[in-house]
């Protein structure tokens, strides 16, 4: 066998390895490598249009790779061989209006060789009560977690989740957390993205940030944290913008009318200079960066050494 | 793409058995069946046109022409009836549910092959038997059309295969044109056609040069078919059936290859 049990060198039960996926003039994925660990839940975070869901697509058979490995469980993600053993919940499908819950269940799981009983299933994902309802008649929440227990009545070994909470409450978010925290310790891996950092947080092992079709961060929660510490100042000051730049602390500043935007890793040092420099200072404010805002600052880290790059090239 | 050796042994965890997957299928087009039957504003129109225009020109109107202008618009207006679900059951929903997402919800999960697209055919089936049942049922009890039960089964089996091309070429109109536009696209088709083929007005009514052309429609030779099962039409039907045949081949090609390569 190539396997060995141990399992560090155990191999990924899916992978990309250096896929390139172009739309025309467009490179979606440019190059993008990852690997998910049996056991392991994995989110996947980026702006928007970052490749997330080309390398989704890829990994489910969806669409082809124009270069590159594509493999899930070993195999081509087009063999139904590999995809009985994933479960999957989209960003947007429109499932069947008239269909009741019950019957889109059973239909699912006719899909697979050794799905859950429907009891189990609704267990699982907090939806007995809805089990004889008509699918249209949900509300956006309630269909939200229909298409996560279509997700897991397979009983699938990697679960896919594309931005499963959009939408939900904070209870109904928080019970899917549970949810899936439960599938994780029966053994199943999940592949998860998300717009929300406190998701990934609450229930990652890994987290892998992507721009541009590129991986350009992977590593824990933390260590994503420790990457975007950047955060931003806002106040009311009349200190000239070329003051400020001058001060080895700050990354970046600029000014909108009156108020002045600065973003840095220091914040606590900034803020005292500014104290000092100004005393007519007002309105002081300092906030942790967004995540998307850590995001953009992570890819323009990346553009810009792309640049220095090109420019020294020349 | 190279393969490397399955991580697990695939046997334990991926085999599914035979009855399995025929279950799958089964349960494919059940569901198909039963959400299309559910939905008033797929089944209406479906029934509604044709029924309403047998009524008119097949029951009342044909009155004073005697019972044979009541057997020749059963199997026209039965040939009309039958190509909308086709196209409109299986085009339509395939062109809404590629936007809508469904499509490709489908794809990713480990559906067997073609139970989709089969479910369909079969769900477009039924509804074209519920169209024929019901003006057959018009035609007997209140056009006093005299048919054998023969005659009859052979139209409900005429319209239930025939409404297969319709089913292709709606399919293939749905992977041209992205969801609601399907809809309008597929009226501009399904008119013209039916008029074309002689399905509203016998086709000697017809301009001389639109007569001549007709057989370049499927519904021209479905509604040859149709003639034929109830006793309108003496001749050899095998050249209608294999038109037929080469119409759903076609189209269902064509559709094929647009599905593979956008999705």
């Amino acid at each position: 066998m190539p396997h060995s049990p141990d399992p560090h060198t155990r191999e990924p039960i899916a992978r990309l390895g250096g896929a390139v996926k172009r739309y025309g003039p467009l490179t979606a994925l440019d190059g993008a490598d990852l690997s998910l660990q049996r056991g392991e839940l994995l989110a996947l975070l980026g702006p928007n249009g970052a490749g997330k869901t080309t390398a989704i697509a890829l990994l489910l058979g969806l669409i082809r790779a124009d270069a590159g490995t594509i493999e899930l469980f070993g195999q081509d993600p087009q063999r139904i061989e590999a995809r009985r053993r994933i479960g999957v919940m989209l960003q947007n499908a429109e499932l069947p209006a008239t269909l009741r819950v019950v019957e889109l269940l059973r239909l699912t799981a006719s899909y697979y060789p050794a799905p859950r009983t429907l009891a189990e299933t609704a267990e699982l994902a907090g939806i007995a009560d809805l089990l004889k309802r008509p699918y249209a008649k949900l509300s956006g929440g309630q269909q939200r977690r229909v298409q996560f227990a279509l997700a897991l009545c397979g009983r699938p070994e990697l679960l896919f989740l594309d931005e499963p909470t959009v939408g939900m409450d904070i209870e109904a978010r928080q019970k899917l957390w549970v949810a899936i925290r439960q599938l994780l310790a029966e053994g199943c891996s999940v592949l998860l993205t998300t717009h929300y950092l406190e998701e990934a947080e609450a229930l990652a092992d890994r987290v892998c940030v992507m721009a541009r079709g590129r991986m350009i961060h992977e590593g824990t929660v933390d260590e994503l944290r420790a990457r975007v510490a950047m955060k931003r100042i806002r106040c009311l000051s009349a200190l000239p913008i070329d003051t400020v730049q001058g001060w080895p602390e700050v990354s970046q500043v600029r000014r909108e009318n009156e108020r002045l935007h600065i973003a840095t890793a220091e914040a606590e040092t900034v803020v005292r200079r500014l104290l000092d420099a100004d005393r007519h200072l007002r309105e002081l404010e300092v906030h942790r960066a967004g995540l998307a805002e850590a995001f953009t600052e992570l890819t323009r880290d990346a553009d810009e050494a792309s640049d220095t790059d090109q420019r020294e090239a020349a | 793409m190279e393969t490397i050796m399955p991580v697990t042994e695939l046997t334990t965890t991926s085999a599914m058995p035979r009855s399995r997957v025929i279950g799958a299928y089964l349960e494919e087009a059940r569901s198909e069946c039963l959400r299309y039957m559910r939905a008033p504003s797929f089944m209406l129109p479906i029934m509604l046109f044709p029924g309403l225009f047998y009524l008119f020109f097949g029951v009342l109107m044909a009155r004073t022409e005697g019972a044979d202008a009541g057997r020749y618009l059963l199997a026209s207006y039965g040939t009309f009836g039958v190509m909308s679900p086709g196209l409109f059951g299986f085009g339509v929903s395939l062109a809404l549910e590629r936007d809508g997402g469904l499509l490709t919800f489908k794809r990713a999960l480990p559906m067997p092959p073609g139970a989709y697209l089969l479910g369909k055919m079969l769900m477009a089936m039924v509804a074209a038997g519920v169209v024929i049942l019901l003006l057959l049922t018009m035609a007997v009890t209140l056009g006093h059309v005299a048919l054998s039960p023969l005659q009859a089964g052979a139209l409900l089996l005429t319209g239930m295969l025939g409404v297969l091309p319709f089913c292709a070429l709606g399919m293939f109109v749905g992977t041209l044109i992205k969801g609601q536009g399907a809809p309008g696209m597929l009226q501009l088709v399904y008119m013209p056609m039916s008029i074309m083929s002689g399905l509203w007005f016998p086709l000697p009514m017809l301009p001389k040069f639109l007569q001549q052309i007709a057989p370049v429609w499927p519904s021209y030779h479905l509604d040859q078919l149709a003639l034929a099962a109830v006793g309108m039409r003496q001749g050899m039907l095998l050249p209608h059936v294999l038109t037929l045949f080469g119409f759903a081949a076609g189209f269902l090609l064509l559709a094929a290859r647009r599905l593979r390569r956008y999705g």
